[in-house]
């Protein structure tokens, strides 16, 4: 059997550039909003970043747990006294029941990406080393490509995903990052 | 009485009245139909405008006038988008306004059917909250809820979207008394701590202010903020939307800060340790250059409004809440310090640069505010429209009642204050109702002039006419080397005709000998509109000026010499 051919080295792979997945989340803010399940609230709430011309990185809405409202998680960069500013333009709104800045809480937060690599023979068995290791699952596996889905912390997605060169990549989907915080604090 | 359901548009027309709603103000079309047929057998009576961007300066000058929210009924499309800048107008100045709009039915929704606008979302950046009514039952709730929302905490227009098919099919839904909003709180009661704090900072400071602004109109602070100052023996100062709350004539008072307010009421605030915002939001007319703006000052900011800490400035202390309530609980707590030295400074400042104008040499409307002010002695609503005359009113005319000064600030919509007068002589009945126009903004919503003779409104017009955009030619005349563009308004019509063909009494005013016989002759009308129309000289400036981004240091009393560098600060 001869040894594995170095990821680095591989076709369809690119060398991990140091410090990458740092810099993918440079400044990102975690906001968590509480909202009332209401037509509107999501514009309402992309209007307060779209006016200032701040773009939005990730946004997750979905069901909240009590019945008539939902969980809005959102992601973006930008100067920390801009956003605090904007919380509170949030939490003004009449749909917003809170806004919370969680980007130094003590919170598990973690996100879940669907990748579609192009790989055939030899690449086959590196992109599945790559997954053992990250811990990702194969959930479709054909002829020249295969689905991974992993989840974790968004930095260990990126890291993942730094692996593999874009050619090889042929589709990639990411949850966006959604957060709670620890014990009984309100998230 | 038949025994039916009522359809949703009488349903709505019953909370209306529930609201208390006296007055509609409305443009009728297609998909409002079902709603203007139900006005018919309510007892809110329909004030029929001749534009809906009236309507909505109506309302908002009739919520001013009385704190009372003002509801308007427009049909869908134009007839929404014709309201617009009345949101805006509304929203950046907190008054409290309804706009009921008609929609297109709700399977034509997103269609593009005939009239049909994506009216919620055009305003969503104009409206405090905003509703699509879909389904019928929800009229009781939806309307008890903006009426709410639009008249608590930081008060703002509420639009409600209604579609033809809800407001003619049936509504049985029952009357709903109590809101339940679970993202929407209102500070009352300031913080206990912060209070404190406040008061301490205030009882130390040998150079205190207070910066009045529109949200101390709204919570009726005025006779609290006179306790304070005369507690504190602090001079006041207030923003153009401010003016009302605290007697301007108090010998306390220094009158209006910022772009173009007095002098000493300027340097007051450029010299103090100590300023306190109530109800105010340091708006860029007011503080000038931020990083220069009381540097060295202690800075206390109470608003109901969170959203506005550290948004300019960042405070010393913050304290949400109402601005009444918590100077009330402030009041006892503070001790007056030494500040003989420093009111005799700001003494000396207001005999220094007084504001002052040539009685000679043609007619000048600051001539014609001063002796408007003189025989209305502010016991008169006076509503202005936006540019020179506007700053030159706030200038002259001393406002001494809460709600008796009305004017677009943040948005400064031209066009808004002739039908907003109108607005607040319908909730004012027994009051004189001037409004103080330029020739421009007046001809944006002249049409009015109907509206006003229809229902005999002894309004009050006096239109400053100059033949220009004055403010705008005053600009180009100090920054931009006189080269004037766009700011000659050649082909103006004859004022006193065009107010003739409309029936309302029409007068002139060409001399300064003239001001005092006219003004009063229009003063005692009161059988209808009144239009006095001033012709004054073609190029004049206001001053004092501090220009747009720079410091309060850089205020100017008179034209500087040398051509000024352009302003770099936001218009």
């Amino acid at each position: 059997m001869s040894s594995p051919t170095p990821i680095q080295n591989a076709p369809g792979f690119r060398p991990i550039a140091p410090g990458n997945a740092q810099k993918a989340s440079r400044d990102l803010h975690t906001i968590s909003l509480l909202v009332s399940d209401a037509p509107g609230v999501l514009v309402r709430v992309a209007m307060v970043f779209s006016r200032r011309g701040y773009n939005i990185e990730s946004l997750v809405v979905s069901p909240a747990a009590r019945s008539g409202f939902s969980r809005m998680t959102v992601t973006c960069s930008g100067d920390p006294a801009i956003l605090e500013q904007m919380i509170k333009q949030l939490a003004k709104l009449v749909d917003v029941v809170h806004a919370l800045d969680h980007t130094s809480s003590d919170r598990y937060e973690t996100e879940i990406a669907l990748i579609k690599l192009r790989c055939e023979g030899e690449q086959r068995r590196d992109v599945l080393e790559v997954a053992e290791h990250f811990s990702a699952k194969v959930v479709d596996y054909a002829a020249e490509s295969v689905i991974l889905r992993v989840y974790g912390s968004s930095e260990k997605l990126d890291a993942m995903i730094s692996l593999f060169s874009e050619d090889s990549i042929v589709e990639l989907v990411r949850s966006g990052k959604i957060v709670m915080t620890r014990a009984l604090e309100v998230t | 009485m038949e025994n039916r359901v009522p359809t949703g548009a009488e349903k709505l027309i019953q909370c209306l009245e529930r609201e208390g709603v006296e007055y509609i103000f409305g443009y009728s079309g297609g998909a409002a139909m079902p709603i203007f047929d139900a006005l018919v057998d309510s007892s809110i009576e329909l004030i029929l405008v001749r534009h809906e961007q009236g309507a909505a300066h109506m309302a908002d000058g009739y919520a001013r006038a009385t704190g009372k929210p003002g509801v308007v009924l427009v049909t869908s499309g134009p007839g929404a988008t014709n309201t617009v800048t009345g949101l805006l107008t509304s929203q950046m100045d907190s008054v409290p306004v309804i706009v009921l709009t008609g929609q297109t039915i709700t399977p034509m929704l997103g269609k593009d059917g005939f009239q049909e606008a994506d009216v919620t979302g055009i305003t969503y950046a104009v409206v405090k909250h905003s509703y699509l009514l879909k389904d019928a039952t929800d009229i009781p709730r939806v309307t008890r809820e903006a009426f709410h929302i639009a008249t608590t905490g930081r008060p703002g227009p509420v639009l409600i979207d209604l579609p033809k098919d809800v407001t003619q099919g049936p509504c049985d839904a029952p009357f709903v008394d109590d809101v339940d909003l679970p993202g929407y709180t209102v500070p009352t009661h300031g913080d206990d701590v912060a209070i404190q704090q406040a008061a301490e900072i205030l009882s130390k400071a040998k150079r205190p202010v207070l910066y009045v602004g529109h949200g101390a109109v709204i919570s009726q602070a005025g006779k609290a903020v006179i306790r304070l100052a005369e507690k504190l023996r602090a001079p006041i100062v207030n923003t153009l939307l401010g003016k009302g709350a605290a007697d301007e004539t108090h010998p306390l008072h220094l009158g209006m800060l910022g772009m173009h307010g007095t002098a000493y009421a300027n340097k007051a605030v450029d010299h103090c340790d100590c300023i306190m915002a109530i109800g105010a939001r340091w708006d860029d007319r007011i503080t000038g250059k931020l990083d220069e703006f009381c540097v060295d000052a202690a800075k206390i900011h109470i608003d109901v409004d969170p959203a506005e800490f550290g948004k300019m400035v960042t405070a010393d202390v913050a304290i949400a809440g109402d601005a009444r309530l918590v100077l009330e609980e402030l009041i006892p707590q503070v001790s007056a310090a030494d500040t003989d030295e420093w009111l005799a400074q700001c003494e000396q400042w207001r005999k220094r640069y007084p504001l002052k104008y040539a009685k000679q040499g043609g007619l000048r409307a600051q001539h014609v505010l001063d002796k408007l002010h003189e025989i209305t002695r502010g016991d008169a609503v006076i509503t202005t429209d936006v540019g020179q005359h506007q700053m030159w009113a706030a200038q002259f005319c001393l406002s001494t009642t809460n709600r008796h000064w009305i004017s677009s600030g943040g948005a400064g919509t031209m066009g808004f204050g002739f039908p907003a007068a109108i607005g607040a002589q319908l909730g004012c009945p027994d009051k004189k109702v001037w409004t103080v126009c330029g020739d421009g903004g007046f001809q944006m919503t002249q049409a009015e002039l109907a509206t006003a003779a229809i229902h005999k409104l002894p309004v009050k017009c006096l239109v400053i006419n100059n033949n220009f955009l004055g403010m705008v030619r005053q600009w180009q005349e100090l920054f931009f080397e006189n080269r004037l563009s766009g700011v000659d308004l050649v082909g103006n019509p004859d004022f006193v005709k065009l107010a003739q063909a409309y029936g309302v009494k029409a007068l002139r005013i060409r001399r300064p000998s003239d001001i005092e016989r006219i003004l009063t002759e229009a003063q005692e009308y009161d059988e209808g509109p009144c239009l006095v129309v001033a012709e004054v000289v073609k190029e004049d400036n206001v001053f004092p000026m501090i220009p747009a981004g720079a410091p309060l240091s850089g205020m100017i009393i008179e034209k500087p010499k040398e051509q000024m560098a352009k302003p770099t600060g936001s218009t």
